[in-house]
């Protein structure tokens, strides 16, 4: 892919073209974490990037979110300026001693802070936790207080990292099942960093396959057929693909 | 139960205490009986109620000044590294001098006064304050920090509901740390440079090799002290660390 062809798109929620993001310090080498990655996200689009433990994954989010402005290329709209986006952190980074209720609504800008949030929580099966501390809840159900915040401001992107992982199947299930729900209902796109290939054939529209570090693009895969329709043969059958096609990002 | 054995532990303790005073029957050591009547007495007469007083007086007065200077000196040095070198050195300098010099040098210096006596105490207690909340602004998580600048918290809204219950815990720790040792160089203070106070009390009854009084004013203000960490400051801690 050229680094032109991301930009194209004027309707797209987020455009990103990183051309080059190193690490320095004083003590060791420079390491390159990512070179010439570039995508677009269209409105509505759900895009799961796929990449091998250490690729450059948590570094290209952290640039998308605006924490790490020392790089090469450019991010737009500009995160810094409320792109719209909501973040799903891996560990929920939920502030311990403000209840689940207080931690959804902080993450609001101060003017929206008092709005209705009660159908979000009931949809969130979150209603009866609301003036619990996050310590008191489960791993699965903290993830879901984060997905609450990550919603609260009605966001164009949501934004998910790794966020099944480390939980047992039911809850990995039941999560990624009001993931689904949500995005049918709402229609804001979705960015998911995922190293679970299962998990984004399930709910992705398009997979963005990144090579090993410094990570840059391999391949963009649209997956055609609608959700529901994707069975346990489809995603055998595309995952078997994938693997014969790029062996260093997919595992057999 | 844990206070049953508490009280069971002080019984047995006085009753050693008594046994020796009975055997040794000597002035230096005091029956508990002989030491109650004098804190009885020392009550009625007023004398016991006004050196308590003042002593808390200068107590609450340095422990505040040192908590307040001793907490955002400890937070500007956690958070920014040029402070940190600049003001490492000093801090530990005073930090390691003796409670002692810091008392006699602030007499010589401010005269025999009561703002000596309560620099001197503030400035004993500071730079521990300091130290105390210089690990907790290091510690803050760095995770939350990142979830608040995603979310575009305001300056606010990061003070209060990301900054400071982080740093809570270690102002708990620095108030009771704090206290108790600003108690003991109280004592010291008044003994060399003050007119009045527990400290000047016990000097006075050393002098008059009164060993009954010496013990009777010890025990009053341990116990006063033991009183507000108990009923105050351990409460306070219980509350800052109830979501855990």
């Amino acid at each position: 892919m050229r680094m032109s062809d991301a930009g194209a798109d004027p309707a797209a929620v987020l455009t990103a073209r990183i051309a080059r993001k190193v690490y320095r310090s004083a003590r060791s080498e420079p390491v390159e974490a990512v070179r010439d990655l570039a995508f677009a996200i269209a409105p509505g689009e759900v895009v799961c990037l796929i990449g091998p433990s250490g690729a450059g994954k948590t570094t290209t989010l952290r640039i998308l979110l605006g924490l790490d402005r020392d790089y090469e290329g450019s991010v737009e709209p500009d995160p810094r300026g409320g792109a719209g986006i909501g973040m799903v952190f891996q560990d929920p980074r939920l502030l311990p001693w403000r209840t689940v209720e207080q931690n959804v609504r902080l993450a609001l800008p101060r003017e929206r802070r008092g709005r209705d949030l009660d159908a979000l929580f009931e949809h969130l099966a979150l209603t009866p936790w609301r003036g619990r501390f996050p310590g008191a809840l489960s791993l699965g159900m903290q993830r879901r207080v984060a997905l609450a915040r990550a919603l609260a401001d009605d966001p164009r992107l949501l934004i998910l990292d790794e966020p099944f992982v480390s939980l047992d199947d039911a809850a990995a299930a039941s999560l990624r099942g009001l993931v689904v729900d949500t995005v049918d209902r709402l229609g804001m796109s979705v960015l998911m960093v995922t190293h679970n290939v299962a998990e984004a054939l399930e709910i992705a529209d398009r997979l963005l396959l990144l090579s090993p570090r410094p990570a840059s693009l391999v391949a963009t895969v649209p997956l055609a057929l609608p959700r529901r329709e994707r069975g346990r043969a489809f995603a055998e059958a595309t995952r078997r693909d994938l693997a014969r096609l790029y062996p260093g990002v997919i595992a057999d | 139960m844990a206070v049953a054995a508490r009280l069971a532990s002080l019984l047995i303790l006085l009753a050693l205490w008594q046994l020796a005073a009975t055997l040794a029957d000597t002035r230096t050591l005091p029956s508990p009986s002989a030491v109650a009547a004098f804190v009885l007495r020392e009550i009625q007469t007023g004398g016991m109620l006004f050196n308590v007083g003042v002593t808390l007086a200068r107590v609450a007065v340095s422990f505040v000044i040192a908590m307040s200077l001793g907490l955002v000196l400890g937070v500007l040095l956690g958070r920014s590294r040029v402070a940190d070198r600049a003001l490492d050195t000093p801090l530990l300098v005073v930090l390691n001098t003796p409670a002692l010099v810091i008392t006699v040098l602030a007499y010589v210096w401010l005269g025999l006064t009561e703002t000596a006596a309560i620099v001197a105490v503030a400035l004993n207690k500071l730079p521990n304050v300091a130290v105390i909340m210089r690990e907790g602004a290091r510690s803050l998580d760095p995770g939350l920090e990142e979830m608040a600048r995603t979310y575009r918290f305001d300056r606010r809204t990061w003070i209060a509901h990301v900054l400071v219950p982080q740093l809570q815990p270690f102002a708990v720790a620095a108030a009771r740390s704090g206290i108790s040792l600003a108690w003991k160089i109280v004592l010291v203070v008044e003994l060399i440079g003050r007119p009045n106070g527990v400290g000047f009390a016990i000097n006075y009854y050393f002098q008059l090799f009164d060993v009954t009084a010496v013990i009777g004013y010890s025990l009053v203000f341990m116990t006063v002290m033991l009183a507000i960490d108990t009923l105050v400051l351990q409460p306070l801690d219980a509350h800052v660390r109830r979501w855990r």
